[in-house]
C-alpha cells in the first residue's frame, strides 16, 4: 500500500470525508500536514489551539518506538473525544478515547517514524476541538522497524497477556492497563497489519467509562493509564479486541493508593 | 576538549540554518591533561552528544610506552580518533602502538577508524555488540553530527583482550573484563601510576547513562573496581576523581534510579510522569540528571511493568 493511501485510509477512519468547510486555524508548529489532518479528523466543526490541553512528552526520543505521551484535558469541562496523533507518522492517528465516566485524561505510548508534531485534539459538547501540542525529533525507523517480539520469535507465546491495577488516591483512581501484543503496522516487510483496535473499560456496576479506538502506531505491547473520578469501585473491567478478532479481558482491582512523595 | 572558534560559530548557526543547506563542522583541537607519570587524560564534556560538541563526551586517555603510546577511547569519530592519534604523537614522539575501546558506545568507539584495525583492541564480547548495534548507532551518530562523522566507519577492532597484566613497550596495564553498563565493559589498570581507568562503568558528576544496562551486572563490577587497588581513577565521564567518591556515586545513582522506577510503577505511574520525579539533592552537582533519568525511564520502564504490574487477564 502505498503511503499516501495509507494516510489517506487511516484519516477516514476517524473522521468525516472533507466537506466545504472553512479552512482550519494557522498551525502554530508549521506542520506541512496540519491542513490534511485537520480537515479530515474536524471536518466543520470549529478547531481552536488550547494551553488548557496539556499534552507531556519527553524531550528526546529515546526509543522511537515506545515514545511516551501523556494528554491531560482535566481544564476543561465537557470532553466527550480525545484524538491523540502524530502528523508526520505514516499511521498518523494512535488512539481516539472517549471518556465516558473516565476523565478526560489519558497516558500511553506510541511509535515515532521520523520527526513529528505530536498532538492531541479534545471535542468538548459544544463541538469544539481543542488542540496542543509540540514537535518531537526522532530518528526514521519506529513504525518501519520489527517488533522487539517478533525479533525475538515469542510474541505469540505472551499475546493477550493483561496486566495492570487500580490506585485510589483520596480523590480519584488511577487504573493502569498493558497488553501483550506485537501492534503490527503493516510496514513492515511480509508482516501484515496486526494491531489492537478496541478497548473499553468499565466500573463493577457495569458502567462503561471509556471506550478507545486504537491503531497501529501504538507502540508494542500497549500500555494505558486511565484516572476515574472517585474511588466508589473497587474493580475495573477491561475489554479488548484485534483486527484478527481475537478478544482480550481482565480485572484490575482496586489497591490503597500510591506514596503521597509520588504524585505530581 | 575544545571546539575551535568555526565550530561554535557553525553550531550557533545552525540553528537558523535553512532546511536543505550545508552545516559544516570545525575541528577537534582534544587537549591532554597530565594527571602522572606518562599519563595524561583528555576530557569530554559533560553534555549530551549534539553538533556543538562535535560527539566529543567521553573521556579519552594516553599513556606513553617505549613501543609508542597507549590510547583509551578514541572518540565518537574518524576525525576525533585523528586528533587525539596526532596529540599522543606530540606528546610522545611516537606513533601509537595500541588503541583500547572500552566498550561499544559510539563516542567511545568510532575514532577507532582513525587506525590500522590490528592495534584496535577491545574485549571480544564488544565486538560482537559492534557487529550488532554499529549500523544503527552510525545512523543515529550521522544524523546528529552530520559533517563531524565525515569518513567514520563501523570499528572491527582487530584484537581481543582477555583479562590479566598486558606488558607493551615497559609499561603493564592490567585488563578488567566487566559488564553491566554494556555486555562487555573493559577496565584497565595502570600499574605504574596506580591509575583505574574505569570506561563507562563509573560516572562522576556526570549521570550514568543505562541503554544497555544490566544493573545488577554493573553492581557487580563496580564492587570489583572497588576492591581494586588503584591512587587515582579516570570515569568515562566527568572529572578525573583521585577519592574514590566516583565508584560511591554511580552505584548511589543506580540504586536510587532503580527503585525511583520500581516505586513508580508499584504507584500506577505512567512514563512522562516517571520522568518527570524529583531527582534528590544529593544529585544536584551530577550534570545531564534530568536528561538520562529520561533516557532511562525509556530503557528500563516496561521492563519493571512487565515484573511488577500483576496479570490481571480473566
Amino acid at each position: 500500500m502505498r503511503l499516501v493511501d495509507l494516510l489517506l485510509a487511516c484519516a477516514a477512519l476517524v473522521g468525516p470525508a472533507a466537506t466545504a468547510a472553512a479552512a482550519p486555524p494557522r498551525d502554530p508548529l508549521g506542520s506541512p500536514m496540519w491542513d490534511f489532518h485537520a480537515r479530515r479528523l474536524f471536518g466543520s466543526d470549529p478547531v481552536v489551539f488550547d494551553e488548557a490541553v496539556a499534552v507531556t512528552i519527553p524531550p528526546i526520543a529515546e526509543n522511537q518506538r515506545v515514545f511516551p505521551v501523556t494528554v491531560d484535558a482535566r481544564k476543561l469541562a465537557g470532553v466527550k473525544r480525545i484524538v491523540l496523533f502524530g502528523d508526520l507518522n505514516p499511521i498518523p492517528v494512535a488512539v481516539d478515547f472517549r471518556p465516558t465516566g473516565a476523565a478526560p485524561f489519558i497516558a500511553t505510548r506510541i511509535k515515532l517514524d521520523q520527526r513529528t508534531p505530536v498532538r492531541a485534539a479534545v471535542q468538548t459538547l459544544d463541538g469544539t476541538w481543542h488542540v496542543a501540542g509540540s514537535w518531537i525529533d526522532a530518528a526514521g525507523g519506529g513504525c518501519s522497524a520489527p517488533p522487539v517480539s517478533r525479533v525475538k520469535g515469542d510474541w505469540a507465546d505472551h499475546l493477550g497477556e493483561v496486566r495492570g491495577g487500580a490506585w485510589r488516591d483520596g480523590i480519584d483512581t488511577r487504573l493502569r492497563v498493558t497488553i501483550r501484543h506485537p501492534m503490527d503496522t503493516g510496514l513492515v516487510e511480509n508482516i501484515a497489519a496486526y494491531n489492537v483496535d478496541r478497548l473499553t473499560v468499565s466500573d463493577e456496576a457495569g458502567q462503561r467509562l471509556a471506550e478507545m479506538t486504537v491503531y497501529g502506531s501504538v507502540a508494542e505491547d500497549p500500555a494505558f493509564t486511565f484516572i476515574v473520578p472517585g474511588t466508589g469501585s473497587g474493580a475495573f473491567a477491561i475489554a479488548a479486541h484485534d483486527s484478527n478478532g481475537l478478544a482480550f479481558s481482565g480485572t484490575a482491582r482496586s489497591a490503597p493508593g500510591p506514596a503521597p512523595a509520588l504524585r505530581k | 576538549m575544545k571546539v575551535t572558534r568555526r565550530g561554535f560559530i557553525a553550531a550557533a548557526l545552525a540553528a537558523s540554518t535553512p532546511l536543505g543547506a550545508e552545516t559544516f563542522a570545525g575541528s577537534y583541537a582534544p587537549d591532554a591533561e597530565p594527571i602522572g607519570q606518562g599519563i595524561w587524560l583528555v576530557r569530554g564534556a559533560d553534555e549530551a552528544i549534539g553538533f556543538a560538541n562535535g560527539g566529543a563526551i567521553a573521556n579519552s586517555v594516553i599513556l606513553a610506552t617505549d613501543a609508542g603510546p597507549l590510547i583509551v577511547d578514541p572518540g565518537p569519530s574518524r576525525r576525533y580518533g585523528e586528533a587525539l592519534s596526532a596529540l599522543a604523537a606530540r606528546l610522545t614522539g611516537k606513533p601509537p602502538a595500541r588503541v583500547f575501546v572500552t566498550h561499544l558506545h559510539p563516542d567511545h568507539s568510532f575514532g577507532a577508524g582513525a587506525f590500522d584495525p590490528r592495534i584496535v583492541a577491545a574485549l571480544a564480547g564488544t565486538r560482537v555488540e559492534l557487529d550488532r548495534d554499529g549500523a544503527g548507532f552510525s545512523d543515529a551518530m550521522y544524523r546528529l553530527l552530520v559533517d563531524w562523522m565525515r569518513g567514520t566507519e563501523v570499528p572491527r577492532p582487530g584484537l581481543a583482550l582477555t583479562p590479566g597484566p598486558l606488558a607493551i613497550g615497559g609499561r603493564i596495564v592490567r585488563v578488567m573484563a566487566l559488564a553491566g553498563h554494556s555486555a562487555a565493559d573493559l577496565a584497565l589498570l595502570d600499574e605504574s601510576t596506580g591509575t583505574l581507568i574505569a570506561g563507562d562503568l563509573v560516572f562522576h558528576d556526570r549521570a550514568p547513562a543505562t541503554p544497555h544496562a544490566d544493573l545488577a551486572l554493573w553492581r557487580h563490577s563496580l564492587a570489583a573496581l572497588a576492591s581494586t587497588p588503584h591512587r587515582q581513577l579516570v570515569p568515562g565521564h566527568g572529572p578525573l576523581d583521585p577519592t574514590a567518591a566516583a565508584i560511591a556515586q554511580t552505584r548511589d545513582w543506580l540504586d536510587w534510579l532503580e527503585q525511583a522506577l520500581r516505586d513508580a510503577v508499584a504507584s500506577g505511574l505512567d512514563m512522562t510522569e516517571a520522568g518527570s520525579l524529583p531527582i534528590p539533592s544529593r544529585f544536584a552537582a551530577v550534570k545531564a540528571a534530568r536528561y538520562e533519568l529520561q533516557r532511562s525511564v525509556a530503557h528500563l520502564y516496561p521492563r519493571f511493568e512487565a515484573e511488577l504490574l500483576p496479570r490481571i487477564d480473566s
